[in-house]
């Protein structure tokens, strides 16, 4: 560090520029977008966001949270307050393993890595496996937090499409033969099978299956997230790939926060133990061990014996919610927009035509105190321009369905603006109203998806 | 010493960037020795100006409210002094059309243009000149939102097939849009200050990089030259023309004139901002270091400006 002087005022020094020096390469690859500032001005008060992918805390009892603290505090004061093993304390991993038996996935406790929220496992095997250009296997569109992630480590990231049976494994398999002729591996898959985050969808049973014993044969990690596996409001569970996989390839990352509390930061990840070992150095180093106060929290909520209770109780208020946002969709959005449909979790997706893009209309709805996330947001390659992801956990049913008026009201804007511009007649060599599909796809895309340009086109602004 | 207001954040799309030059301001305000009270904008804003009673405001909003006048015409009323220009300045260069209008009535160079509401082509049919504007402007056509400061909603569109979605992006920010033949060259900008121009910076996109929103606050997005390798001619030039323009529409003190740099050498003014970006990227501060004035020097310059 090389101020001139002490800072002054006691203000923290802001000058970037004059550490820029001193910055990482990867870094550069840490994006503030554009997005990020306009996120920034969703958190106003007067927005009804659905951009989000809160739970609603407000369900969990305040005289609970403070019945089961003094019981900690009464109990095991020194504990709580004293560091925990790296791994995480074992009546934690029982807990655990009582949350995946919930799935019928059966663990080992001693193969658990009790890890600071689910994200630090995104981080951890990162860490673990991802040297910079190597390739990571995520759907498209894929979950929009871990991006900043993949990015950080410089993963190469190949975003398979998914439809209403989650992700193409036949797309998938043609990618991974494709690779290997050029001669690159995948370092691992990463896929959200239930209820997608963000788009809502579930991988159905046979993909599962395929996809456990395609990477069998070529020997590929999965990290399977599945924070929301409990979530589920409607049809049968399906089982983990951690339980198809017997735990050879299968990384699997779960957490308290969707079920319990995101506050507590607490998650956890089950791998093959070699991975496991090099998880647990990497957590080490990042921070020796998570919050022991929350895992006595977890242990004591556990031990009273009512978390499933719980659980039952966030699935009746969000399924509430899902629906009062399904039939607020279909009352508001115009009719050439489409949207998932959920069987749990915490969001739908919506697409809307080609020409609107989700990025301008934020801005939009943003004037109407409305908001969402673009779908931009959830590939690392410009697509997803015309997507949106709804969040219909964090907020009540009434502002579930003002907020979906709202964005149906911009949505409408546009749509009919779109119609008017259109319209208008045939004229020279302009070819205009009726394009070929292909032929529009293509100008589309060069517009919406903000292309690189060439240097000709290139303008200051 | 003095008691300087910051006003900065408030609800524009630029709140972010907003509050990054506000708060580098802030910083060298302090080590001036200034009595610093940073306000961020919102519904207090005349209550707390009266609190605070500061003896300048530092404006460091970007985009609405202020960046085209709303905020100055308040501090008129309350009777604070403020920096940089005045209120019917900041009207005129907050909206693009006004000031190309300006530019071209006054023979000062400016990319060719049409521009239309929302209401021209709901009501009065203004598609149907589309062709039209389409020949005489050519492609690609830049599609721009009238009165947004950052590059947000700016399209190119590369032929008569990609209008309408640029049309109905720019719309998302602006009541007015316009659409203006894209000229081919190099980007310039001549920050001014005191009235006089400084060195020009060019912004040079990295490889295929383009320069947009998320570019332009990003260190290590695009490369910036300054001063620009011009000849001297051509940046005597390009800085006479960009106080021209400064002069024109009336801006006090500071702006900063963007311009493009034809592959003929001619200069094309884009457009002027009145409360040019302060961040660690921005143009102004990298133009003002060039003429070896360093930011605590070129904050206290701008301050004594204020009127």
């Amino acid at each position: 560090m090389m101020p001139e002087g002490p800072p002054t005022g006691g203000r923290a020094h802001r000058d970037l520029e004059r550490y820029a020096g001193l910055f990482a390469s990867r870094t550069r690859v840490m994006k503030s977008s554009a997005m990020r500032d306009l996120m920034a001005i969703t958190e106003r008060p007067e927005v009804i966001s659905l951009a989000g992918g809160l739970p609603d805390t407000s369900t969990f009892p305040a005289e609970r949270l403070a019945s089961i603290m003094s019981k900690v505090a009464a109990d095991s004061s020194a504990k709580a307050l004293q560091y925990a093993p790296t791994e995480g304390m074992s009546a934690v991993a029982d807990c655990i393993a009582q949350v995946m038996a919930e799935e019928d996935t059966v663990i080992d406790p001693s193969d658990v890595l009790v890890t600071t929220g689910g994200q630090q496992v995104i981080d951890l095997v990162c860490k673990t496996l991802i040297d910079p250009g190597d390739v990571i296997i995520a759907e498209a569109p894929t979950y929009p937090g871990a991006v900043p992630a993949f990015t950080a480590y410089q993963a190469d990231v190949v975003q398979i499409e998914m439809d209403s049976d989650g992700m193409r494994i036949d797309e998938m398999e043609e990618a991974l033969e494709r690779l290997e002729r050029e001669g690159r591996r995948p370092k691992f898959i990463y896929t959200i099978p239930n209820f997608q985050n963000p788009a809502g969808v579930t991988m159905s049973l046979p993909r599962r299956r395929r996809l456990v014993e395609v990477a069998r044969e070529r020997e590929l990690l999965v990290l399977e997230d599945n924070p929301y596996g409990l979530l589920r409001y409607e049809g049968d569970p399906l089982p983990t790939l951690r339980s198809l996989d017997g735990g050879a390839f299968v990384i699997y990352l779960g957490t308290f926060s969707k079920i319990l509390s995101p506050g507590l930061r607490l998650g956890w990840a089950v791998a093959p133990v070699p991975v496991l070992q090099k998880m647990n150095l990497g957590k080490q180093e990042s921070d020796l061990c998570s919050s022991s106060l929350s895992q006595m929290f977890v242990t004591q909520y556990f031990a009273e014996g009512h978390w499933q209770d719980y659980v039952l109780s966030l699935r009746d208020v969000y399924r509430r919610r899902r629906d009062t946002m399904l039939d607020a969709l279909a009352e508001h959005f115009p009719a050439e927009a489409t949207w998932t449909h959920p069987q749990g979790g915490l969001f739908v997706w919506a697409t809307l035509p080609d020409y609107i893009d989700t990025t301008d209309l934020l801005a939009l709805a943003l004037q109407s105190n409305v908001a969402f996330v673009p779908g931009r947001a959830a590939y690392l390659d410009g697509r997803g321009g015309s997507s949106m992801r709804l969040n219909f956990s964090g907020v009540d049913e009434h502002a579930i369905r003002e907020g979906i008026r709202r964005i149906g009201e911009v949505v409408r804007e546009q749509v009919g603006l779109f119609a008017t511009i259109t319209s208008r007649p045939q004229s020279g060599q302009a070819p205009m109203s009726a394009p070929e599909p292909a032929a529009i796809d293509q100008e589309l895309a060069d517009v919406l998806h903000l292309p690189k340009r060439d240097k000709r086109e290139r303008r200051a602004e | 010493v003095s008691r300087v207001a910051v006003l900065k954040g408030g609800r524009s799309l630029e709140r972010q960037v907003s509050l990054k030059s506000g708060a580098r301001v802030e910083d060298a305000l302090e080590r001036l020795g200034h009595d610093v009270v940073g306000i961020d904008v919102g519904h207090d804003l005349v209550s707390r100006l009266r609190d605070v009673r500061p003896e300048a405001a530092f404006i460091c909003l970007h985009g609405r409210d202020g960046e085209d006048g709303t905020v100055q015409e308040l501090l008129e009323i309350v009777g604070v002094p403020y920096t940089g220009s005045g209120v019917s300045a900041c009207m005129r260069c907050a909206d693009k059309v006004v000031a190309k209008h300006a530019l071209r009535d006054a023979g000062l160079p400016t990319p060719d243009f049409f521009a239309f509401s929302e209401m021209a082509f709901k009501q009065l049919g203004a598609a149907d000149t589309l062709p039209a504007i389409e020949e005489r402007l050519g492609f690609p056509v830049v599609v721009k939102p009238a009165d947004q400061g950052s590059a947000l909603g700016i399209r190119f569109a590369p032929d008569a097939g990609a209008v309408p979605a640029a049309l109905v992006a720019a719309f998302s920010y602006s009541q007015k849009v316009l659409l203006e033949r894209a000229i081919d060259g190099r980007e310039l900008a001549v920050s001014i200050l005191a009235d006089e121009p400084l060195p020009i910076v060019e912004a040079i996109p990295l490889g295929e990089d383009f320069y947009d929103f998320e570019a332009r606050y990003e260190i290590g997005r695009t490369d910036f030259a300054c001063p620009a390798q011009l000849d001297d001619d051509a940046t005597a030039r390009v800085q006479q023309l960009a106080l021209e323009a400064h002069r024109l529409l009336g801006c006090r003190g500071l702006s900063r004139v963007d311009l493009m740099l034809d592959a003929d050498g001619k200069p094309w003014i884009l457009e002027a901002n009145t409360v040019p970006g302060m961040t660690e990227t921005s143009l102004l501060p990298q133009a003002a270091d060039a003429a070896g004035i360093d930011f605590d020097a070129l904050v206290a310059r701008i301050l004594q400006g204020a009127s």
